[in-house]
């Protein structure tokens, strides 16, 4: 009781004099970022997902070879989810003009549920978005095989043993993306129609799919529900395995905003250290006075806990309440930038916002907190005892445990916490002991100048400890400032051009070997430049090492759905420009023996290593290769890239087809009909829709990540501000002495330009450095982005930090200039 | 061993304290006795570093000897470890500081409860007030160290130190930072307070008048305490 009294009197008090206002704004700050950051890529996230979710037409489906089990559609309904079903099959449809071999799709009325239809009236005529399939009796058919079989709005229709009529021309499908080497032509219609076709009998070959959408959290408890209860050959589908270019871009976006959250926590968590230093170095000689009135060391350790843990909740809680407001700002402003609303915050976010409080005051406050138990109560009477420090191992190691423990889980990705752990205490370390070795040079210059130059300079190195704490301190502000430099300027760019303008657009599939030099002609006529075209091979993977392949065998969805289609590969001698060998090494030229390069992916996924032997079943036979190589693919280029590429030797002598990539702008679309005719089997897709989700996605996510930083820089002035008030209270004593020895206004001012420019300067020069170096290692080792050294951060980082810090520390400390000496020094007694 | 110590309130046997500092070793204190009764009032005087502070920390049992015993309200010190002799000091020992160490974040009011606040003493409030109408400060009780003067500051001290009713009063030179005037009040008001309340007061002081108005002077000189006229 005792404890708790005392601590709820000395908070009230501690409050009133202004004391903890720092630890308590840095904690504040802390929490708001955490806090801001989770509420808003909670409904971001969610957003995205839902999004993406247009890739299947879904939140979630079920695919299978057969139709889903009864009553999975009852119990979606049970968990307020709508659910659809959609069949896909391969069949003959006869016209006047002929029969063609088309892939159609009979859908439920209510589909799609995410994502919008979009059809024409008229071969030329504008699109329109529909709400959902066709009606019964109707086909919606693709343009191209209208123009294949010279058929007409309205016309009929024969499919199987019933005709239908032509009510649309099919322009877009959200889920069109899931396939887009489909080659034969697309026709959606009705499942009500589909018995009277007669088409669809037990035996006949056929996906289905169950598509269910709705609330998030409904969904999550659909999916616990369906995983056990899955039959054999059934997979669920993500919107994230719809497109592997779209979980890209969702997944960097999701990366960035994690990365600002975490600087922002490092930055703050510097400002929580120089916050609670000082309140420490306040409390001192309260505790000497209250060991001599016989307070045990347990009870006042137990009050300066209670004060501690107390105001972290208090500051946690404002924190968070500041974090909520925060988001819904973001969230308003962006409004526009979403097509659906976002869905309310969840409330999760603040139990993550207050145990972040609580950890990171436990990290950055409690070692020298332990000081306090170690001060003597003989300092009441002798103050030259000097005041204790806590061990400096122990208050690195309890940062850094706190630091690795809100990493990890922040981040959630133990790549991107370890290496940003190692690089903050590598940073932190190698930042003392330059600024060790800065300031005794300072200290040295100062004997060889005169005037205000000699006060300053040797004001530096007078006070080690002090010059370390603040200019750390100001290096790690500026630091602050300068990331999110590298972040906006340098990596989003980055990021952004990976999707050019002119990132292709169409893809031109089906081309045959004999087509590949007239059409590469063609496309260079019409001004497309030089037109790489890869050959494509359909092969199945049967067997690694001397194991045969069974979908069986593999677990994880993806791989099941993996090893149960045919593979795209292709041949090549070298890799593509987007492809980065990560292991092993590429083949030296297209004479090199039989061997596989595999992507990344695709190899984890199937559990795929260097120097396996793959086996694959193409036309009819055998080839079998080594893997030599794993390759990282840039797959949000855009760019034509397969999963496995063989050496030429291995794939040359068989029966291909060829494929590439290239960009259509707008006022262009008029070449496609042409080169249709042209080149009748070569089918044209058009990507630019799903190119434009991609593009949405990153535009939305640049922004999002902006927005987080502004935490970020709020952090880095507050660390600065720390810095300087960290060295204000020895200055007081200091300055009331020079003045009452004749030192003047003007000389002791210029003396504190000069000491705090010259810290600027230093913590510029070293801030610079450590944005570069985290600027690069972020860059290449993180997100597989090229980095470019930028010399105007250098001249920024240098001279903007010497003339900010040179200006703030003046003014800061300009009221002790002009007060009266005595009074300075009465306040410093 | 046993000490009686039925009217002893504080005392030092055989008393050594040594330091090893960077030039060798230092004696401070060496063999030194003393005996503090209950009520007594004893000056401790001596030059300036002749070790009297580091005595009276020893007396009050803020720092440890390296040589003999202290007993303080009939606890031998040496037996105790650092919590334990700050429980020994609660509400039983009072200080009285040359540079009055009150906490600057609290008011004078709040300052003479912190004492009584520690020991869970009932009543508190009454007692902080009783105390600082005697120390004529009660329209000042609001008002934080630095809103006070000199004089002022000292007589919350003394207010602080009074207010539990120690048995033993340690003051360290509770004049030396102050004028003539206001020094000869702040003793005047000590030795009161010490009176009503019944506490003996060990007083280092290097003031030879303020040292006579007590019942026992005693000189530091060389690490030995000698007995004055």
């Amino acid at each position: 009781m005792t404890a708790w009294r005392i601590t709820l009197r000395l908070l009230r008090r501690d409050w009133r004099s202004g004391e903890i206002y720092l630890l308590a704004a840095a904690l504040v700050l802390t929490v708001a970022a955490i806090t801001a950051v989770g509420f808003f890529t909670d409904r971001v996230e969610r957003t995205m997902a839902r999004q993406g979710s247009e890739l299947i037409a879904a939140d979630l489906a079920i695919q299978a070879s057969s139709a889903p089990p009864a009553g999975w559609a009852d119990e979606a309904g049970r968990r307020g989810l709508a659910s659809a079903r959609a069949l896909e099959f391969r069949s003959v449809i006869l016209a006047e003009e002929g029969a063609r071999l088309v892939q159609i799709r009979a859908v439920d009325p209510q589909y799609p549920l995410r994502g919008r239809l979009r059809v024409r009236d008229r071969l030329e005529g504008p699109e329109r978005a529909v709400a959902g399939g066709p009606p019964a009796g109707e086909v919606w058919l693709e343009p191209r095989l209208l123009r294949l079989l010279g058929l007409q709005m309205g016309d009929p229709l024969g499919l199987g043993e019933s005709e239908l009529r032509i009510g649309a021309i099919l322009s877009h499908e959200p889920d069109q993306g899931g396939n887009p080497f489909n080659l034969a032509p697309r026709v959606l219609m009705n499942r009500a129609d589909l018995a009277a076709t007669g088409l669809i009998t037990p035996a006949a070959r056929a996906t289905h799919r169950l598509l269910i959408a709705g609330d998030w959290e409904a969904i999550a408890g659909f999916r616990r529900w369906a995983e056990p209860r899955l039959p054999p050959n059934t997979a669920i589908l993500e919107p994230s395995d719809a497109r592997p270019e779209f979980a890209s871009a969702v997944d960097r976006a999701s990366r960035f905003l994690h990365l600002a959250t975490l600087v922002t926590l490092l930055v703050a968590g510097s400002a929580i250290a120089l916050a609670s230093h000082r309140l420490v170095e306040h409390q001192i000689d309260a505790v000497a006075i209250m060991r001599c009135l016989g307070a045990p060391r347990h009870l006042l350790m137990r009050v300066f806990i209670l004060r501690l843990g107390l105001l972290g909740l208090v500051a946690s809680l404002v924190g968070c309440l500041l974090g909520w407001i925060g988001q819904l700002g973001l969230a308003a402003a962006l409004a526009d930038w979403f097509r659906a609303d976002l869905p309310p915050a969840s409330l999760a976010p603040i139990t993550v916002g207050v145990a972040t409080g609580m950890v990171t005051l436990l990290g950055f406050a409690v070692p020298p907190l332990l000081q306090l138990g170690r001060v003597t109560p003989l300092r009441a009477l002798r103050r030259d005892l000097g005041t204790p420090r806590a061990p400096a191992a122990l208050t690195l190691a309890a940062a850094g445990l706190a630091l690795a423990l809100l990493i990890v889980w922040q981040a959630n990705d133990f790549a991107l916490a370890w290496k940003l752990l190692a690089g903050v205490l590598g940073t932190l370390v190698t930042l003392i002991l330059l600024v060790l070795g800065l300031v005794r040079i300072a200290g040295r210059l100062a004997a060889r100048t005169r005037g205000v130059w000699r006060l300053g300079l040797a004001a530096l190195a007078r006070r080690p400890t002090g010059a370390i704490l603040q200019i750390a301190g100001f290096g790690i502000g500026i630091l602050a400032l300068l990331l999110l430099a590298v972040v906006r300027v340098d990596l989003l760019r980055t990021w952004q051009e990976t999707l050019p303008e002119g990132a292709p657009n169409y893809f031109l599939i089906n081309v045959q070997p004999r087509e590949v030099e007239p059409l590469a002609a063609f496309l260079s006529e019409q001004g497309f430049g030089e037109t790489e075209l890869f050959p494509m091979i359909r092969g199945r993977l049967i067997r690694v090492n001397a194991r045969a392949v069974q979908p069986a065998d593999y677990p994880d969805p993806r791989a099941e759905r993996l090893v149960t289609r045919e593979f795209n590969l292709s041949y090549a001698d070298t890799p593509q420009i987007d492809n980065r060998v990560v292991a092993g090494t590429w083949w030296p030229d297209a004479e090199a023996p039989p061997q596989f390069s595999v992507e990344q992916g695709v190899a984890e996924t199937l559990g795929i290593e260097l120097g396996d032997l793959l086996t694959f079943w193409v036309s009819g036979h055998e080839v079998q290769g080594p893997v030599t190589s794993l390759r990282e693919v840039q797959w949000d280029s855009f760019n034509v890239n397969f999963f496995v590429t063989a050496t030429p030797s291995l794939l040359a002598g068989e029966a291909a087809t060829f494929i590439t990539s290239f960009y259509l702008p707008p006022d262009r679309s008029g070449l496609i009909p042409e080169l249709v005719r042209r080149f009748p089997s070569v089918t044209p897709l058009d990507v630019d829709a799903i190119l434009g989700q991609v593009r949405e996605v990153i535009d939305r996510g640049v922004l999002a990540v902006e927005y987080v930083f502004l935490f970020t820089l709020a952090a880095g002035l507050l660390v600065m501000h720390a810095g300087i008030q960290a060295s204000l209270e020895e200055r007081k004593a200091e300055h009331g002495i020079l003045r009452t020895l004749g030192a003047g206004r003007r000389a002791l001012l210029g003396s504190l330009a000069v000491e705090f420019t010259v810290a600027g300067l230093l913590a510029g020069l070293l801030a610079s450095c450590f944005a570069e170096a985290t600027g690069w290692v972020l860059a290449e080792q993180l997100f597989g982005l090229e980095f470019d050294l930028n010399p105007s951060l250098w001249a920024v980082g240098v001279f903007g930090s010497a003339f900010l810090i040179g200006l703030a520390g003046t003014l800061a400390t300009y009221p002790l200039v002009i007060r009266p000496p005595l009074q300075t020094l009465r306040r410093a007694n | 061993m046993s000490v009686p110590m039925a009217q002893t309130v504080s005392k030092a046997i055989g008393l050594g304290k040594h330091l090893n500092g960077p030039a060798g070793g230092l004696t401070i204190l060496e063999q030194l006795d003393l005996e503090v009764q209950a009520g007594e009032a004893v000056a401790i005087l001596g030059a300036s570093g002749s070790g009297k502070s580091t005595l009276l920390g020893l007396l009050a049992g803020l720092d440890e000897a390296t040589k003999g015993e202290v007993w303080l309200c009939g606890q031998r010190i040496g037996d105790l470890d650092e919590d334990g002799r700050a429980e020994l000091r609660s509400g039983r020992v009072g200080f009285v500081f040359q540079n009055f160490q009150l906490l600057p974040t609290l008011t004078a009011r709040e300052n003479i409860l912190l004492p009584l606040e520690l020991t869970g003493t009932p009543g508190a409030a009454r007692r902080a007030a009783d105390a600082l109408e005697r120390v004529g400060l009660t329209a000042r009780a609001d008002h934080y160290p630095r809103q006070l003067s000199g004089g002022e500051q000292q007589r919350v001290a003394i207010a602080r130190a009074c207010a539990p009713r120690p048995a033993v009063l340690f003051a360290d030179e509770p004049t030396g930072n102050l004028d003539q005037v206001t020094g000869k009040q702040i003793v005047d008001l000590l030795l009161d307070l010490r009176h009503d309340t019944g506490a003996a007061l060990v007083m280092v002081t290097h003031d030879p008048r303020l040292a006579e108005r007590c019942d026992r002077r005693l000189q530091m000189d060389g690490g030995r305490l000698e007995p004055l006229a």
